[in-house]
């Protein structure tokens, strides 16, 4: 299975009238989840969000294609 | 300043209460004839209500203001019979380019959804808007429209409201059974009755600018991220009707707002933005600062709040004057049946009730947008650049960038008006939906569903062919004086029917729909589904009526 790179966001039993919704519900999530924290919080808390969802994932090679996707960019 | 529009100036009438002391009881005063006021009035006039419809001015909004209108605020200006008229005038666009620093991330083409009367939206100054609702409500008897009358004192009782006008020929006293406050975001009613409006306001400013290009320029819009013409904010471009632009820019919260409007600074903005060579004319300046927050609740005893009295969101994403019309499309129908003693004034609990929902969800999406565009942290303009630097090649990037979200009506799925379906369907037409259109034929002419609907209540009957039709049944829907009006939707033309009929001729309504030849849907008189079924049944459609208007 490839990366997945379209719009993938949704959450069950969650019924959306706009294509927009799920992923604003999500960016909404991750910015709260940083609010009130200092900078260096804010790394470590990406830092440990990262390495959650790298366990969840699993799949070394697809992690290895986003890892190049990300890097391509900087 | 100000080349492309000439205002109109309204003839001030002296009011009769002045000229001849005579003063009556009124049902209904409208405060502010802006978009949503004027709306307002319409709406009750169809409703057949008189309305007293006063403004301390005599002209229209001075500058662009409100600029986009999406569809569903379309729809409804339909009903008021605008609808042509602002589109004709309006301009449309799908294109929209987004940029990051120097260069274009991405764009998208905004293809209209096939078989609706009304695109997505239109791009029109609201002053064209306003002109256009004031010589329609001039054609309406039942409203009587009173430019340079400032109401200065408001006082309730239990049974109605008094207020004192003041005019350039002095003072009158008026009372009314109902007042609708639709007088904006600084709702000097509000403030008489010592009413809170609660919420936050952003730190930030947006310099509004609308400008006249002299050459051509394309009728899209673009949208900056930290352009180098204006580094660290952001800039809004968006064509309006006549050559002239909307320009928006971000200024921070570290500036005079007065410094920022004067020509010789806003002039060497446009400049850097455009190129020196491409020549303009500023129309009309403003600094605006973001609002997000909302009364309470929007009723209190017999006074009603609309529009931005009542609620204030961001600029970006259309969700002023749309959500101002919605209000008066969701109120003018429960307020006549209140006014006519067939429902309680618990039915203006729910015009709260679920304009309060529209609110919060318009809140959601404008604070949204105001949080990607103007981020508060390093984290959370980091996430931004991020989202910025995938867009340019991942649809997922994309579909995060939120340089606002265009307005589209609430699904008001949790409202107390609604049945709840006892039949499976499938589709976005559950009860508390705003009606999806159709194209369709009435009398062998083409048009479109909505054109039928609206205004009363009305039993969307799905069948083969109009002879099917239980016609005795049908044209006796009535409970506690409040008709329900038959509309066939029928496969197969047909020309001699006994009840109102449209022709679905391609199917487009029975499959936006999900309906089988037999099933029944209930609309409101604002265009919402309250309820729907997979056969008649003459018992539960009264009892849906009686809930959809608080009588049970």
């Amino acid at each position: 299975m490839a990366l997945n790179l379209n719009p993938n966001f949704s959450e069950a039993g969650k019924r959306y009238f706009s294509a927009y919704s799920p992923g604003d519900d999500f960016y909404e999530l991750l910015i709260g989840a940083h609010r009130d924290l200092s900078d260096e919080q804010s790394e470590l808390l990406n830092a440990r969000l990262i390495l959650l969802l790298a366990n969840h994932i699993g799949d070394i090679a697809m992690l290895r294609e986003a890892l190049a996707i990300a890097r391509e960019g900087v | 300043m100000l080349k492309t529009y000439t205002y109109p100036r309204y003839d001030y009438r002296v009011a009769p209460e002045i000229a001849g002391g005579r003063s009556a009881k009124v049902p209904v005063v409208v405060v502010g004839a802006g978009p949503v006021g004027l709306a307002m009035a319409l709406d009750l006039d169809l409703q057949g209500v008189p309305v007293l419809l006063l403004d301390e001015d005599d002209t229209v909004s001075i500058g662009s203001r409100g600029v986009c209108y999406a569809k569903r605020a379309l729809e409804i200006l339909d009903r008021y019979g605008v609808g042509d008229a602002v589109c004709a005038k309006g301009v449309s666009w799908n294109v929209g380019r987004t940029f990051f620093r120097e260069s274009e991330v991405y764009n998208f083409n905004l293809v209209p959804e096939p078989d609706h009367h009304r695109p997505g939206m239109v791009n029109l100054q609201q002053y064209y808007l306003e002109e256009y609702l004031v010589a329609r409500a001039a054609t309406r008897r039942g409203i009587d429209l009173r430019w340079k009358n400032k109401v200065v004192s408001v006082t309730q009782s239990a049974t109605g409201v008094t207020l004192t006008v003041e005019t350039p020929d002095g003072m009158y006293a008026v009372e009314a059974d109902w007042l609708i406050a639709a007088d904006g975001a600084r709702s000097p009613i509000r403030r008489m009755l010592g009413l809170e409006v609660e919420g936050k306001i952003f730190m930030d400013r947006f310099l509004i600018a609308d400008v006249v290009m002299k050459a051509d320029f394309p009728a899209e819009r673009w949208f900056w991220f930290d352009p180098p013409f204006h580094p660290n904010q952001s800039v809004l471009l968006h064509k309006q009707t006549d050559s002239v632009f909307r320009i928006d820019f971000q200024l921070g919260w570290d500036t005079d707002p007065e410094e920022e409007k004067k020509p010789e600074n806003v002039i060497p903005r446009i400049k850097a933005m455009l190129g020196d060579e491409r020549e303009f004319e500023l129309e009309w300046v403003s600094v605006y600062t973001f609002q997000c927050r909302r009364m309470g609740r929007f009723n209190h005893g017999r006074v009603l709040f609309v529009g931005d009295a009542a609620h204030q969101v961001s600029p970006f994403g259309a969700r002023g004057a749309n959500s101002g019309l919605q209000d008066a499309d969701n109120l003018g129908w429960k307020l006549k049946l209140v006014l006519d003693g067939k429902a309680t004034e618990r039915l203006l609990d729910s015009y709260s009730e679920e304009r309060v929902y529209a609110a919060d969800e318009n809140l959601m999406n404008s604070t949204r947008s105001t949080d990607f565009i103007t981020p508060k942290s390093r984290a959370s303009r980091a996430f931004r650049n991020a989202i910025l630097s995938l867009a340019r090649d991942h649809v997922f990037g994309r579909s995060l960038v939120n340089s606002g979200r265009l307005s589209v009506p609430s699904f008001l799925v949790d409202s107390s008006l609604n049945t709840p379906d006892e039949d499976a369907f499938t589709g976005r037409m559950l009860p508390g939906a705003p009606m999806d259109d159709a194209p369709v034929e009435k009398d062998g002419a083409p048009g479109w569903l909505l054109q039928s609907a609206g205004n009363r209540f009305q039993l969307m009957v799905f069948v083969d062919e109009p002879a099917t039709a239980d016609t005795t049944a049908l044209s006796q829907l009535t409970t506690d004086g409040i008709p329900v009006e038959p509309l066939l939707i029928s496969r197969v033309a047909a020309t001699a029917c006994a009840l109102p009929l449209v022709h679905d001729v391609r199917g487009i309504a029975a499959q936006r729909y999900d309906t089988k030849p037999g099933s029944v849907y209930l609309i409101r008189p604002d265009q919402h589904v309250a309820a729907r079924w997979r056969r008649f049944d003459a018992a539960k459609i009264l009892a849906a009526v009686a809930r959809a208007t608080c009588r049970q």
